[in-house]
């Protein structure tokens, strides 16, 4: 018998066609149980560190030096939200920083003042990206191994230029930034330029091509270099976008500093990931928010500050962020898994 | 067959996952030494009854029974303990080891308990093989060196390494050439004559006649048949158990004027060195060309070469006359090319990503200025793509991982309309997608092509490129060794040009 073709509709679906859907409400719950309880642990901290020091944790200053401590980590994490999304890995970062920071407060770079210091600064974090982003995107390079080596190099390099030594800033339009005058509306500048960094980053990932570029490229590399995308530029871009927030950070830490000293950055790249992880991010690429890292970088930082105002040593700081992170992977794998 | 007490009993088998019931109330019987096919469409349980039969999944309810005594299967070595073996569709081998290494992986022969004695696994190993009647494979080689086929040849290896009662096989005839399922149907026959009993998953109405015994259809989680025997059900009556409705596997017409006017795609001497040789190839807009031949014969290479996925050792592609820059994707998106590649999931879908999402990745500088994305434009824009090939569920804001094969097919193929290609190159354009959806999708690339559009199609299965392309090449070991209009054309004279290579011509 040979029927004319009435296309068959796929039976599991033909009731309800127009039913706007439960899908995207799910997909938004989804989303919004990851945000919501990262701000339920940073609700619950802030409780912490209220009735474990009231007078000193809820005090202004303090709690503008929290933001600014996390000003500094929170711009390279938001770097490296991208990277990681795209499928690939900075461990450079840290070291970026370090060299950045250290280049940017020469004596011979300190004599073209404010401006002299956030170029160099700036450049130095992009021109790394750029050998990160040449060796992994044209030279096949696994990212790890391309970004230890910069790590490995941009150390030395500092060390080389410092030789050790704490290079002081003298620049007073640098050193103002820092200052209490400053502020703005008791925010300080350094926070507002992680707020910036926030909402640009948010808005990159979210709404425009290059977002969309990152997302494909870290969920199926394959898939979309045949759909048309330029999967090597785009990888390029990613590694100068991380050396570029490397740089504004390495500015930030100047500011925050009044120095540029090869040991800046220590370890940051273990920080940044693991604000990224659990933030939500996938380690594995084509998943990852700016939310969940910014707020993964809030959670850290004000770990940091509790333990320290309740006079506890790094070393147990070290174990319950180690412990945090377990902690949060696990819940995540919970809720991925119920929905 | 001793129908009193069966190999394995399931009944009643209920297994639901966060907000689907995957098997609701599934019986199903296994004689020792017959072969039970499964069938059903995707999505109807096969997967998670198999998985439960392999302990990789627990059943919220229901009883498995074992040689008449009642069992739980609480992990794939509680399941392999008792002699029930799969071989899972997506083989599960380690790349890296050799073929000796992958057969004892999890229990290799020691001395002194942890010592692994090479030589007694490779010696164990080769005659698995040549039970199996390749001795040709190197128990020495690593298994990322193997072809498809021979890989599945050890992932049999494997399962008969252990000592098996039952084997699960999960569409075992995918990825092999017809030669190689005559093999594979021959080991299938040893092992029943030895009284394992097989449960056969395929696609493949024509090998359940030719293998197998009894018949169980699984239709949306439950089994609407029972042991039916396997050789004399019509097959109209198995594909209306499938889908619930009378199908037949219907081509749509061609149209009555063949494609006059320039050709869109001219291939020129194209060929890549060990894959295919120089061939040309001319693709009017509205005309459907096939490439028939078998697996190995250089079908998906050429597919890719044109798109410029490999780069050609020579000749050229030209799109409207303008040649293509070599060896590049983008040109060729450009120019006006797109491809449905061969494995959807792994090179077509953004599997994390929404509908809309996998259908404008490639056309994203139509909603965006600037590199900003009008959102709003851009689900309108795959709406409207997504409606014209009546993609289901009618909602492009769901994750495409949630769609059916052949809709996740359509996601690909809207992406290309939505760009507003000219050539659209098909490769396995039905691979995956199940017997009912399939005439819908013939009829959407007809249309697509009525409307203007140039198909290059690529199959392993004949029927489809004689029932769907309006000419035909037909390929050998990378050599184009006939081409003729597909009504000139039947299987059975196509079957033998591939496998013999003499044109009459």
């Amino acid at each position: 018998m040979t029927q004319p073709v009435s296309p068959p509709r796929d039976s599991s679906t033909d009731t309800v066609p127009t039913a706007e859907p439960p899908a995207w409400r799910g997909l938004l719950a989804r989303a919004d149980v990851r945000t919501l309880s990262l701000l339920g642990v940073l609700a619950a901290l802030v409780v912490i560190g209220g009735i474990t020091k009231p007078d000193e944790f809820l005090d202004t200053r303090n709690l503008q030096l929290v933001l600014t401590q996390a000003s500094v980590i929170g711009v390279v994490t938001v770097g490296m939200t991208f990277v990681i999304v795209s499928g690939g890995i900075d461990l450079s970062v840290g070291a970026i920083v370090a060299l950045a920071s250290v280049w940017a407060t020469t004596v011979a770079t300190q004599e073209y003042g404010f401006a002299g210091i956030l170029f160099t600064a700036v450049v130095v974090g992009v021109g790394c990206g750029l050998v990160n982003g040449v060796l992994i995107a044209y030279g096949a390079m696994v990212p790890f191994i391309a970004t230890l080596a910069m790590l490995a190099s941009a150390r030395g390099l500092a060390l080389q230029i410092t030789d050790g030594k704490t290079q002081i800033v003298t620049v007073p339009s640098v050193l103002d930034l820092g200052e209490r005058d400053a502020y703005v509306l008791g925010v300080p500048p350094l926070v507002l330029v992680f707020a910036l960094v926030t909402v640009v980053g948010w808005l990159v990932l979210n709404r425009t091509t290059f977002g969309r570029r990152t997302v494909a490229v870290g969920g199926n590399p394959e898939a979309a270099r045949l759909a048309g995308i330029d999967v090597r530029r785009q990888r390029l871009y990613l590694y100068l976008l991380s050396g570029l927030c490397c740089g504004i950070a390495a500015f930030l830490l100047i500011v925050l500093s009044g120095s540029g000293q090869n040991t800046n950055g220590n370890l940051y790249e273990l920080d940044a990931i693991a604000a990224a992880i659990i933030g939500g991010t996938l380690l594995t690429g084509g998943r990852g928010t700016i939310t969940g890292s910014v707020l993964g970088v809030l959670i850290f930082t004000t770990i940091t500050n509790i333990f320290a105002l309740n006079n506890l040593q790094s070393d147990v700081q070290q174990i319950a962020k180690g412990a945090i992170i377990v902690a949060a992977v696990l819940v995540q794998r919970r809720t991925a898994s119920t929905t | 067959m001793a129908p009193e007490s069966p190999l394995l009993s399931m009944s009643k088998i209920t297994k639901s996952f966060p907000g689907v019931r995957a098997l609701d109330g599934v019986d199903l019987d296994v004689q020792a030494g017959e072969v039970h096919c499964l069938l059903g469409q995707n999505g109807a349980g096969k997967s998670t009854l198999i998985k439960v039969l392999a302990g990789a999944h627990q059943p919220d309810t229901g009883r498995l029974r074992w040689r008449g005594e009642e069992v739980a299967l609480r992990s794939p070595i509680a399941a392999m303990r008792l002699g029930i073996a799969t071989i899972y569709q997506e083989l599960d081998l380690v790349e890296h080891l050799s073929v000796a290494e992958n057969v004892h992986l999890g229990h290799e022969p020691t001395a002194a308990g942890f010592v692994v004695r090479g030589k007694a696994a490779k010696a164990s190993t080769a005659a698995l093989l040549e039970r199996l009647g390749h001795a040709e494979i190197d128990p020495a080689r690593l298994v990322g060196e193997l072809s498809a086929a021979q890989q599945q040849i050890v992932s049999m290896a494997r399962a008969l390494s252990h000592d098996v009662r039952l084997i699960v096989m999960d569409e075992p005839s995918a990825a092999l050439d017809p030669d190689e399922v005559d093999n594979l149907f021959r080991i299938v026959g040893d092992l029943t004559a030895a009284g394992v009993a097989v449960v056969y998953i395929s696609h493949r109405l024509e090998e359940i006649r030719r293998i197998g015994d009894r018949v169980t259809v699984l239709k949306d989680g439950r089994a609407v048949a029972n042991g039916l025997p396997a050789k004399s059900t019509p097959t109209r009556e198995v594909v209306a158990l499938m889908t619930g409705r009378n199908v037949e596997y219907v081509f749509p017409g061609r149209p009555v004027s063949p494609p006059s006017g320039e050709p869109v795609l001219k291939v020129r001497q194209l060929s890549r060195t060990g894959e295919f040789e120089p061939f040309d190839l001319d693709v009017r807009p509205g005309e459907i060309v096939g490439l028939a031949g078998l697996v190995g014969s250089g079908r998906s290479e050429i597919l890719e070469t044109v798109y410029g996925a490999r780069r050609p050792t020579s000749g050229q592609v030209l799109v409207d006359g303008e040649p293509l820059r070599p060896g590049s994707v983008r040109a060729a998106v450009r120019a006006g090319l797109g491809l449905a590649p061969e494995e959807r999931k792994a090179q077509a879908l953004l599997m994390l990503e929404s509908v809309t999402r996998n259908v404008s990745v490639s056309s994203m500088s139509r909603f965006s200025r600037g590199g900003w994305i009008d959102r709003g434009a851009e689900l309108g824009a795959a709406r409207a793509a997504t409606r014209e090939l009546s993609l289901r569920p009618d909602n492009p804001s769901v994750p495409v991982r949630t769609l059916s094969g052949g809709n996740q097919q359509k996601a690909v193929l809207a992406r290309w309309l939505l760009r507003g290609c000219k050539v659209l190159l098909l490769d396995e354009p039905t691979r995956g997608v199940d017997v009912g959806a399939r005439a819908e999708l013939y009829a959407v690339v007809r249309r697509l092509a009525d409307e203007g559009l140039a198909v290059l199609l690529v199959s392993s299965e004949v029927p489809e490129v004689l029932g769907l392309a309006d000419r035909v090449l037909v390929l050998r070991e990378g050599r184009v060794v006939h081409t003729a209009p597909a009504r000139e054309l039947d299987e059975h004279r196509v079957l033998d040009l591939v496998m013999e290579g003499s044109p009459a011509s």
